[in-house]
């Protein structure tokens, strides 16, 4: 099962390293993982994608919250969260190509940021399901790059992490 | 007052009641050493190995529950002591490690004498702290101290940059900490408590199941208290050696790999399995999948990344064992004795019928010493009281099954890591928390071998260490593994070259005492019990003795080798 977590951790140096390290020794895998600081500037916020059964994930928040860095941990529920990430991708453009990659920009809403004879660089911004979608449908036309930022996640509702 | 950043680590020191460290000067802590020069309230021992550093410090928190410290410079010093502080980490020893470290400004340059050892530490400690300000090192210490000793305790490395040490700042050492990313659990859930007791008093065939967590958490009398009053057999890992007195009926002394028979038994077929303070360690459980496959688990432990880790759980319980135990002997009357006792009658004489048909045995046959005779031996005729560290290999496992914990904190022995050489410098370190104790080392000739330069430290220090060597000049249990699992293609394990290790104990200015046949050793014994210093005894054992009963790796406790 694939688990979108939110680790909340002191902003100081080695704590990421710390939660990376934790994922490589224990042999917990790590789809995706996003990290910057909060608008409390003594937190920052790490999302990370990762995937295992019941009893791995029940693990991988235990001894995440045993790190003494780490504030809270939060296993997000795919209904009570929400979920974006951003890509930008560069993307062969030529001739009869053009008018489709723009045809598949505008379906997604994404936006073009750079453009040459030969290429579009996009941007898109979605749920990772939107915007795979996208990335599937423009890899035939000739993926020259592609940058994601990985997911981030927020809870729904008016409640802050804190509650 | 303003002092220096050396000063204020001792004071620090001195306020967490530190009487004893364990050092190896360099350049890196050669401020903290001046300082230390006429700072008469500490007492420092300096090893010959900053390992034995560690060991040592390990040792005596073992033996007094105290947190242990220890002091080496950066670079080479500092990546000495890292098997000292995976061993502390395995077994949940709290100890606070203090390493030089090269000037702020020439971190990360390569300089001299320089390793990460934040980064080379992080996986082996509870918690590591770098200081890069000297107003912050007296809250990093006793933050140190804090995280070291509370929850599951463990070790905790605080890395000195020179010019730290040499800083000045006005010294406060706080009163408390809080750590808001650190709040261990201290009671039991009590719902939870209460099912756990219900659980226990409906069980026809329980067992508790008791692990180092027991010796940490100083609850020993609460579990021997609980025990007694539910008429419950308790076996224990080797960890949790001395929580139980196994002179007591109701003990089935060691579980696991080289558990006893009867243990082994009465966990596979146990109705309701509780287990306190320890893990489902591999070596314990065996086969995973057909350990305890008939009963309920219930799991106090203070550390929840414990629970479910590595078996299913029925009734996890998370906070201090010896508050879980205080919770549950107040549901458990004094009168329920002797109802339990007849309830569990039909458990009781089937575990009696398990010890009578297979107890833990050996043959003492001809002129030959057989290894365990010499444990039962030293535990005839040493203090009740004497503490008892043990290196890694068949010696260990010897000790664990025939030398008879009564007490807890008098086993030390590296259970987790395992670590060869952790037994003379950790007895070293109990005997100088303890300078009027006997405190006796076991050892194998192989073990011996990895930190036997601390004779010198001994000798020194008047630590006065009576050491036991088992000596089969073989590496004993890997060569086992090879003589049952390899066809006895005994690749590497025989060591060879005959040692006099009596000469070795003289150089050092220690005394040696050597015993080849078996009428010799109490003797031998007797008089490196009465020798003043540290003393070497040599037992030359029968060289293919076997540690059984033995679970071969993989397979299930029930599948056991037993001694013929």
């Amino acid at each position: 099962m694939r688990h979108t977590i939110a680790v909340l951790v002191e902003n100081e140096f080695g704590v990421l390293s710390r939660v990376v390290g934790l994922f490589s020794g224990r042999g917990f895998n790590i789809d995706s993982l996003t990290v910057a600081p909060t608008n409390d500037e003594s937190l920052s916020r790490i999302t990370l994608v990762t995937r295992g059964d019941e009893q791995i994930i029940e693990q991988i928040t235990k001894q995440l919250n045993k790190l003494i860095d780490v504030i809270k941990v939060i296993d997000f529920e795919a209904e009570n969260a929400i979920e974006r990430e951003m890509v930008l991708v560069k993307v062969s453009a030529e001739d009869q190509s053009r008018a489709e990659v723009l045809r598949i920009a505008d379906i997604f809403r994404a936006k073009v940021i750079d453009v040459t004879p030969k290429s579009y660089t996009l941007e898109a911004t979605g749920t990772p399901a939107k915007v795979s979608a996208m990335v599937e449908l423009l890899r035939p036309l000739g993926l020259k790059e592609l940058v994601s930022t990985g997911p981030v996640v927020i809870g729904r509702g008016s409640k802050g992490w804190r509650g | 007052m303003k002092m220096s950043g050396a000063r204020i680590v001792l004071e620090c020191l001195k306020r967490e009641g530190v009487d004893t460290i364990f050092g190896y000067p360099g350049g890196t802590v050669i401020n903290l050493y001046d300082e230390l020069f006429s700072f008469k309230e500490i007492r420092h021992i300096l090893p010959r190995h900053e390992q034995a550093g560690v060991h040592a410090a390990d040792g005596y928190a073992r033996a007094t529950g105290k947190v242990g410290v220890a002091l080496a410079t950066s670079g080479p010093g500092a990546t000495n002591t890292i098997t000292g502080i995976a061993t502390a980490y395995m077994d949940s020893i709290p100890m606070v490690i203090l390493t030089g470290q090269v000037p702020t400004a020439l971190i990360g340059n390569d300089a001299f004498q320089e390793a990460d050892i934040i980064g080379i530490t992080r996986p082996c400690t509870k918690h590591n702290f770098l200081v890069k300000d000297v107003k912050e090192l007296a809250t990093i210490m006793k933050k140190a101290f804090y995280i070291a000793r509370t929850g599951r305790p463990g070790p905790v490395l605080v890395d000195l940059p020179k010019d730290i040490q040499i800083a000045q700042c006005e010294f406060h050492y706080p009163e408390t900490v809080d750590i808001r990313g650190y709040k261990p659990t201290v009671e039991g859930h009590p719902k939870q408590v209460e099912k756990a007791v219900a659980m226990i008093k409906e069980a026809k065939k329980p067992v508790i199941y008791v692990g180092g967590g027991v010796i940490l958490g100083n609850a020993a009398e609460e579990l021997t208290a609980l025990a007694r009053r539910l008429a419950i057999p308790v076996t224990t890992t080797l960890m949790g050696l001395g929580s139980f007195p196994e002179d007591d009926p109701q003990s089935l002394g060691l579980l696991g790999m080289h558990g006893t028979y009867y243990a082994n038994m009465a966990v596979s077929n146990c109705d309701v399995l509780i287990a306190v303070g320890a893990r489902f360690d591999d070596r314990v459980t065996g086969k995973i999948a057909a350990f305890a496959p008939h009963a309920k688990i219930v799991h106090i432990d203070v550390d929840p990344t414990s629970i479910k880790k590595n078996v299913r759980v029925d009734l996890p319980i998370v906070g201090d064992v010896r508050e879980v135990l205080a919770q549950m002997l107040k549901m458990v009357k004094a009168q329920d004795t002797a109802a339990a006792k007849e309830k569990l009658s039909p458990w009781t004489a089937e575990i009696a019928n398990w010890k009578e048909k297979h107890p833990i045995s050996y043959r003492q046959t001809g002129s030959t010493i057989k290894p365990q005779y010499v444990i039962q031996r030293l535990r005839a005729l040493s203090d009740p009281d004497a503490i008892v560290a043990t290196d890694v290999g068949q010696h260990q496992m010897w000790t664990a099954q025939f030398f008879g914990f009564t007490s807890p904190r008098t086993l030390l022995s590296s259970g987790g890591l395992g670590t060869m050489g952790y037994g003379l410098p950790a007895a070293m370190g109990a005997q100088a928390a303890f300078p009027d104790r006997q405190v006796i080392v076991v050892c194998g000739d192989g073990g011996f071998q990895m930190n036997m330069q601390e004779l010198a430290t001994m000798v020194q220090n008047r630590l006065n260490v009576k050491i036991v060597i088992l000596n089969n000049n073989f590496l004993g249990m890997v060569r086992q593994w090879q003589e049952l699992f390899f066809d006895k293609r005994y690749s590497s394990t025989c060591l060879e070259l005959p040692i006099d290790f009596i000469k070795l104990a003289e150089a050092f200015g220690a005394t040696g005492l050597r015993a080849t046949k078996v009428d010799e050793v109490d003797e031998v014994i007797r008089k490196g019990f009465e020798t003043k210093g540290p003393v070497l005894m040599e037992f030359k054992v029968a060289r293919e003795e076997k540690v059984l009963p033995m679970v071969p790796a993989g397979a299930s406790l029930t599948e056991m080798v037993l001694a013929s």
